[in-house]
Order: C-alpha cells, then sequence, then structure tokens
C-alpha cells in the first residue's frame, strides 16, 4: 500500500517540470529507440502531420489543470477517425506502449500525466457533432467536442447539454472521468447523461458499449458497460463517441442570493428546499471568507456570513412558485437578505460572486496557486464537515475558501498555496488528507467530481475496501491484461 | 406610426464549421455543412423582440431571402420573439448571386409595402462581410441611418442610437423611420427554447418572389475565384548572430 508523500505529488514549479522531464526522457532511452521503430507505423497511419515529437507540443499533452507536475508522452499522435486509434492501439498493443488519451487536458487530477511515458492519443481532430434527434432528445459526438461547442451547436434546436463543470472540457473527457458540475442537483452528472458510448479497446477492438447506434432513453439489457468506461479515466479504454441525453433549455431562469447566520442554517435550508420539491437548478454554497474573497475581488457588499446561490429553471409560474416558496424557507431558518433576480443582466451580477470565486480566492494571496479540494458527503452530514474543516483550516494556518455544490453535499476548498514554500504545499497536502478521511468517514466519498487520477489511489482502496478493489483490478486486468491504458491512474499498482 | 419592426435574418454557413473552398474553385462547399442565422441577425432580431417586450413597439417581422431552407432561418427568428415571417423566394443561380444590393431593394419594396417604422438588420453576414445591405437599404428609402449600433432608445418619433466606430463611441440621434444595423455589443440574443420554438410552428410566414415586389435581382457582380488563404509556412529559427544582424540590418 502506498500511503503517505510520494515525491510525485509534491508541488513543483515550472523550472522543476523540465528538469523532471529531461530525466524521465534518459530513463527512458531504451523505450525510445523501442519508439523509433513504430513511428513509421504512426505516420503510415495519421499522416506526416499526425504525429508529433516536439517538446512544445508534449509538454503540452503531459500536463492538465492539477497542481501534478507534467510528464510529457514520447510521442503524440493526433488520429482522424476511430480506425485511425484502433490502428494506433494495435500498433502499442504490439510494442508494449503506454496509451494515454487526451480530450481537452482540463482535469484537476493529473489524468493525462504520461508517468511511464508513452503514446498520447490527441483527440481533439475528431471533432464532429454526429446524428442530433431533437425529437428523442439525444446526440452523438466525438472527442473533440467540447460542451460550450455542443450548446452552440444545437441552439436553434431548443435543448442543450447541461452538466456544466465549469470548464469547457471534451464531452467524452467528461464521460471518462463521471464529471459532474453546478447543475447536477437538477440534471445529474454523466452517469445519468450518457447512454451510449463507443469505445477502442487496448488491443484496438471497438465496442459499442449499448450496441451500435443504440440509444434508446432506458434499458436492461446486460451488463451496464456504458457506466463501466464512464469514470474510468481512460484506464480501460478510448473513448472515441459519446450518446447524451439533452434536455429543454429552461423558459425562463431566476437567479437568487440569501445570506445566513451559520452553516447549519444554510445546509437545513437546502435539504427542506429539496424535501419541498422544489426542482432548484443550481444550490452553491459559500462560507464566509469565500464571500469576504469576493466581495472584495468584485467590489461587491454582501455580508459577510455562509451564502447560499441559487437558481431555478422552468415557465414563467412555476418560477414563481419556486422562488416563494424557496424564500420562505430561507426565512424560516434565519437567512436574510434574499434577493432575486429574472433578468440576465442583474442574474449575472447576483452571480458574479460565484462565478469569480476561484480568483476571488487567488486574489487573497497574489502570487500563490490554487487547488481544489473535492469530496462529497450525505447531505445530513455537511454541516458538521464544513464546521470540522473549518477549524482544521484555521488551527493549522491555510488559506481555504470554501464553494461548494450544497445540493449534492459536494464541496471544494480552494487551497490558495504558495508555490515556493514546500512547508506549506506539505501542509496541504495532509490537510487535504484528513479531509478526504474525514468524509470517508461520514459515508461519503475522497472525491465527488474530480476523478481519483494519480493523487488519490490510496485514498481509493480506503472507500472501496478491498475486495471491490479487487474486483476494479480483475476488470482492468481482463480488459488490460498488459496495462497500456494510462497507467498509474486510479488503481494502485499491484504488490509483487 | 405602425408600430412595425422589419428584421432581416440571413442564413448563413454557421461560424463554427470550418470552411472549405470547392476544388474548382468557384465558391465554398455548402452541401451537408451546418447553417444557422447570422450572429449579427440574431442580435437584430433579439433587440426588436425586447422593444416588443418594452411596449415601444407593436409587431416583428422577420424576413429572409434565399430557397426553402430560408424558412428554418425565419421559424428560429419566430421562435425568438418575432411575430411573423416572409421568405422572399430566390433559388439557384439568382441565389448564387444575391448580393447586398439586391436585398435593399428588396427590404426598401418591403418597407414601403407594410409601412414599417424600422429596420433592423445585422451590421454584415459572416459570409460575404459585406457591410452594405443596411447603408444600401437606408438610401434606397432615403431614410436616416443607424449603423454598428451598440445601443439602441427610442424616444418619441427619434432614436438615439450609440455607435462603435474607430475613434470609441458616437452618439446620434436620428429621425423615425430610420435603418439600423446590430453591432455585436448591442445585446445577447437568447436561445429558442422548446416550447417558443413550438409556438413559433403556429406563426405564419408568407411566400412571394422578387417580381411580385418589383424588384430585379440581377447581379451586377461576377464572381470570378475563390481561393483559400495561402498555408501558413513553418516557421524559420533564427541563428543567434544571424538575428542581431537581422536587427542591426532594420531601417
Amino acid at each position: 500500500m502506498l500511503l503517505g508523500l510520494t515525491p510525485s505529488r509534491r508541488l513543483l514549479s515550472h523550472r522543476h517540470c523540465l528538469l523532471q522531464s529531461r530525466s524521465i526522457k534518459s530513463e527512458n532511452t531504451a523505450r525510445s529507440t523501442a519508439l523509433d521503430s513504430v513511428l513509421s507505423a504512426f505516420r503510415s497511419i495519421c499522416g506526416e502531420d499526425g504525429v508529433s515529437l516536439g517538446e512544445a507540443v508534449r509538454q503540452q499533452h503531459g500536463k492538465d489543470e492539477s497542481v501534478h507536475r507534467c510528464c510529457p508522452p514520447d510521442v503524440v499522435v493526433f488520429p482522424r477517425c476511430v480506425e485511425e486509434v484502433s490502428a494506433l492501439a494495435k500498433v502499442c498493443s504490439n510494442h508494449r506502449l503506454p496509451i494515454i488519451p487526451f480530450g481537452t487536458g482540463t482535469g484537476l487530477e493529473g489524468g493525462v500525466s504520461a508517468v511511464t511515458g508513452g503514446v498520447c492519443f490527441s483527440l481533439r481532430n475528431m471533432d464532429q457533432v454526429l446524428d442530433v434527434h431533437q425529437e428523442d432528445f439525444d446526440v452523438t459526438v466525438e472527442p473533440g467536442v467540447t460542451r460550450k461547442a455542443l450548446n452552440a451547436y444545437l441552439r436553434d434546436t431548443g435543448l442543450w447539454f447541461p452538466v456544466d463543470p465549469g470548464a469547457d472540457a471534451s464531452l467524452c473527457g467528461m464521460a471518462a472521468t463521471s464529471a459532474s458540475g453546478t447543475n447536477a442537483v437538477r440534471y445529474g452528472t454523466m452517469r445519468e447523461n450518457v447512454l451510449n458510448l463507443e469505445v477502442v479497446l487496448a488491443d484496438g477492438n471497438i465496442i459499442h458499449t449499448a450496441g451500435k447506434g443504440r440509444r434508446p432513453r432506458k434499458t436492461s439489457a446486460g451488463y451496464n458497460l456504458t457506466n463501466l468506461f464512464v469514470g474510468s479515466e481512460g484506464t480501460l479504454g478510448i473513448i472515441t463517441k459519446t450518446t447524451l441525453r439533452l434536455y429543454g433549455i429552461p423558459e425562463a431562469m431566476v437567479s437568487a442570493v440569501c445570506s445566513f447566520p451559520s452553516v447549519q442554517a444554510a445546509v437545513d435550508s437546502t435539504v427542506q428546499i429539496l424535501q419541498a420539491g422544489v426542482p432548484i437548478a443550481r444550490i452553491e454554497f459559500l462560507d464566509d471568507v469565500m464571500i469576504d474573497a469576493c466581495n472584495r475581488f468584485s467590489s461587491l457588499s454582501y455580508p459577510v456570513t455562509p451564502t447560499l446561490f441559487l437558481e431555478f429553471h422552468g415557465s414563467e409560474r412555476s418560477l414563481e412558485e419556486q422562488v416563494h416558496t424557496a424564500e420562505d424557507i430561507t426565512q424560516s431558518n434565519g437567512g436574510s437578505d434574499f434577493q432575486w433576480a429574472r433578468d440576465a443582466e442583474t442574474r449575472n451580477r447576483l452571480w458574479k460572486a460565484r462565478h469569480d470565486a476561484w480568483y476571488a480566492a487567488l486574489a487573497l494571496r497574489p502570487g500563490c496557486k490554487a487547488y481544489s479540494t473535492d469530496v462529497c458527503v450525505p447531505l445530513s452530514r455537511l454541516p458538521q464537515i464544513i464546521v470540522e474543516t473549518k477549524e482544521d483550516l484555521i488551527e493549522n494556518r491555510l488559506t481555504g475558501p470554501i464553494a461548494g455544490h450544497v445540493g449534492d453535499g459536494n464541496f471544494h476548498c480552494l487551497m490558495v498555496v504558495d508555490p515556493n514554500d514546500p512547508e506549506e504545499q506539505r501542509e496541504v497536502h495532509l490537510f487535504t488528507e484528513r479531509l478526504a478521511r474525514r468524509a470517508l468517514a461520514m459515508d461519503g466519498t475522497c472525491t465527488g467530481e474530480h476523478g481519483v487520477g494519480l493523487g488519490k489511489k490510496a485514498l481509493l482502496c480506503e472507500e472501496m475496501g478491498p475486495m471491490a478493489i479487487q474486483v476494479m483490478q480483475r476488470l482492468k486486468d481482463t480488459l488490460d491484461p498488459k496495462n497500456l491504458m494510462n497507467p498509474g491512474k486510479v488503481l494502485q499498482p499491484r504488490e509483487l | 406610426m405602425s408600430g412595425r419592426v422589419l428584421v432581416g435574418v440571413k442564413r448563413v454557413i454557421d461560424y463554427a464549421v470550418k470552411i472549405r473552398v470547392k476544388p474548382d474553385n468557384s465558391s465554398v462547399v455548402t452541401d451537408g455543412v451546418k447553417h444557422s442565422m447570422n450572429p449579427f441577425c440574431e442580435i437584430a432580431v433579439e433587440e426588436a423582440v425586447k422593444m416588443k417586450e418594452k411596449k415601444l413597439i407593436k409587431e416583428v417581422v422577420a424576413v429572409s431571402c434565399g430557397p426553402q431552407q430560408a424558412q428554418e432561418t425565419i421559424r428560429t427568428a419566430l421562435a425568438m420573439g418575432a411575430d411573423r415571417g416572409i421568405h422572399v423566394e430566390v433559388t439557384g443561380k439568382d441565389y448564387e448571386t444575391l448580393g447586398p444590393l439586391q436585398i435593399s431593394k428588396i427590404m426598401a419594396a418591403l418597407a414601403k409595402k407594410e409601412e414599417a417604422q424600422l429596420i433592423i438588420l445585422g451590421k454584415q453576414a459572416i459570409d460575404d462581410d459585406c457591410n452594405q445591405t443596411g447603408q444600401m437599404t437606408a438610401a434606397l428609402l432615403d431614410w436616416p441611418q443607424g449603423t454598428f449600433a451598440s445601443e439602441v432608445s427610442l424616444e418619441g418619433d427619434k432614436i438615439k442610437v450609440v455607435r462603435e466606430v474607430d475613434g470609441g463611441l458616437e452618439t446620434i440621434k436620428i429621425n423615425v423611420p430610420a435603418v439600423i444595423t446590430a453591432d455585436l455589443r448591442l445585446n445577447t440574443p437568447r436561445y429558442a427554447t422548446l416550447p417558443n420554438i413550438m409556438k413559433a410552428k403556429k406563426k405564419k410566414i408568407a411566400n412571394m418572389k422578387p417580381a411580385d415586389l418589383g424588384v430585379d435581382i440581377t447581379s451586377r457582380l461576377e464572381v470570378l475565384r475563390v481561393d483559400e488563404p495561402p498555408q501558413r509556412q513553418a516557421g524559420v529559427k533564427e541563428h543567434k548572430h544571424g538575428a542581431r544582424n537581422l536587427a542591426e540590418g532594420t531601417l
């Protein structure tokens, strides 16, 4: 069991990244010679332009938006269709080269780091929106399509894909990490919204997890392969198509803000709003430290106490009822300063604090970097975990304003860290481990949205228990016996 | 005052599509390519619908010229809140050579026929980038024009328009009736929602031909050739000494 700190989890500066990547390259000279003999095979599959050894390109494809250091692959390939992906995978399989799928590189857990080198499959050239079925509320997309691009494409149809993790991520990448977002309380996460996947396995075989071209809204046919691959973070196969469930664009939206005397009051209001059957679309929690940061950053004057940001979707009439019910509930829990707005400009102003939260947190300590923690617990345990976490932050003098998707019991501490202070980085790392274990102790999970990636493999073992991990490992061994698919992620290396 | 606003909407290749030139260099590939309403026309429709919601005007009429598919674009305008549509049918070779001069003649004729008090157009189309239709329409009607509008307010029988110009912002006041062309920052167009798309199916679209309006759509322009921009060449790494010489050799 690899518990505790390992060098790979230190936060390193850019200069260190380059030094590290050079030493990896020299370690991999044996692999490099093997690589030369496959480069011509790659070029014959993707064309001359479809293979890159350039250092800048490899650097770009070895990191995401996490704090994990850049681990560039040995080569980046740019397939244009699933047949090319399959052919490339076969070559990699024959030569035992690691395969790292790459969408937009917007992940937060180091999922694209090529820790043992290998071949990065950059899927950005497969960027078509295929088969929009307006009446059936579904669409199929390739990995190069991002969620904003899809919603722009669909704008004339009255439909949208509401899962919104913040970044403009690849939809197939979102499927691979089982992404979620601020809308999950009403529209669900990727797990609920992926109907079918086309996946290229480690041996190059192509499968359709629900059958080719199939898109029924529900099914009870066979093992749920679709949701096996959703959240597998590239360790079981390369997703080359995803069929998504669409929703009607809301007729109207209302946003509201409300301040509370305590975290408990805010969470109680959330639970009661959900219990009252209000189909609330977004319900976001900001703690007092975060609100203070937002006030300063955006020149606002919200009361510096736990605050809820709410958004309602529906027809004009249903919105009136929803807002009315929510306002009553918040008032009965000691909520004050309830403001709400219907038109786009005022709504954006009300929510500006929440939208700028990341930058507001960074502005607390200029020159620092931010790292977002991510745990999720049952709603009833949320006040306790937030209170204990805040005590932990204060006791250890760490900067960690809190923002959360409180309707799902999921919250993030935006840890603001000095990249040149290894002691502080160590403290933050220990803090995040304590936080994850606190969540596990409360029947929760160590990762609500961001995935396991590089940094939470040990925590996954604690969360799942040895028997479930064994089953996961057996599935992995069956689908990828040579351990070529995104090595070093999700599952611990097996003890020999 | 009729309280009627005409909005021109053009069907163009969607802004997100990678444009390809046909092998014979005659034009760009349009078959099987996603089309949608010109983004500046969306802004024009939004502005008109906003005026109607504020009860400053009574009716929004969406106009499009082209083949059968132009009706899709009109339907989108109807789903955004326009009241009815007019489809001026132009097909085949005539459609390929349709340009700002012909459109402005059609718009002028319709403005008289419909007794419009305001015409709102997008400032330009993203396929030809002509930026001429609004100006030509105003000239044909001898109406004032407020082009590149980033802000429009009706003040009695006058309109105040804030225009985005090279030097900054220019505010003018023009008489009604007038032609306005919408610039990027005028507003943020709404998305068409499913219920509104359903309602739009019941709204009326009138059909007519340019001849019905007494308009001659013969083109005075002939497209000789269409080429892609030259391929970007790879950069050349300058040797350190070479770079110094380069700097010394500069004028």
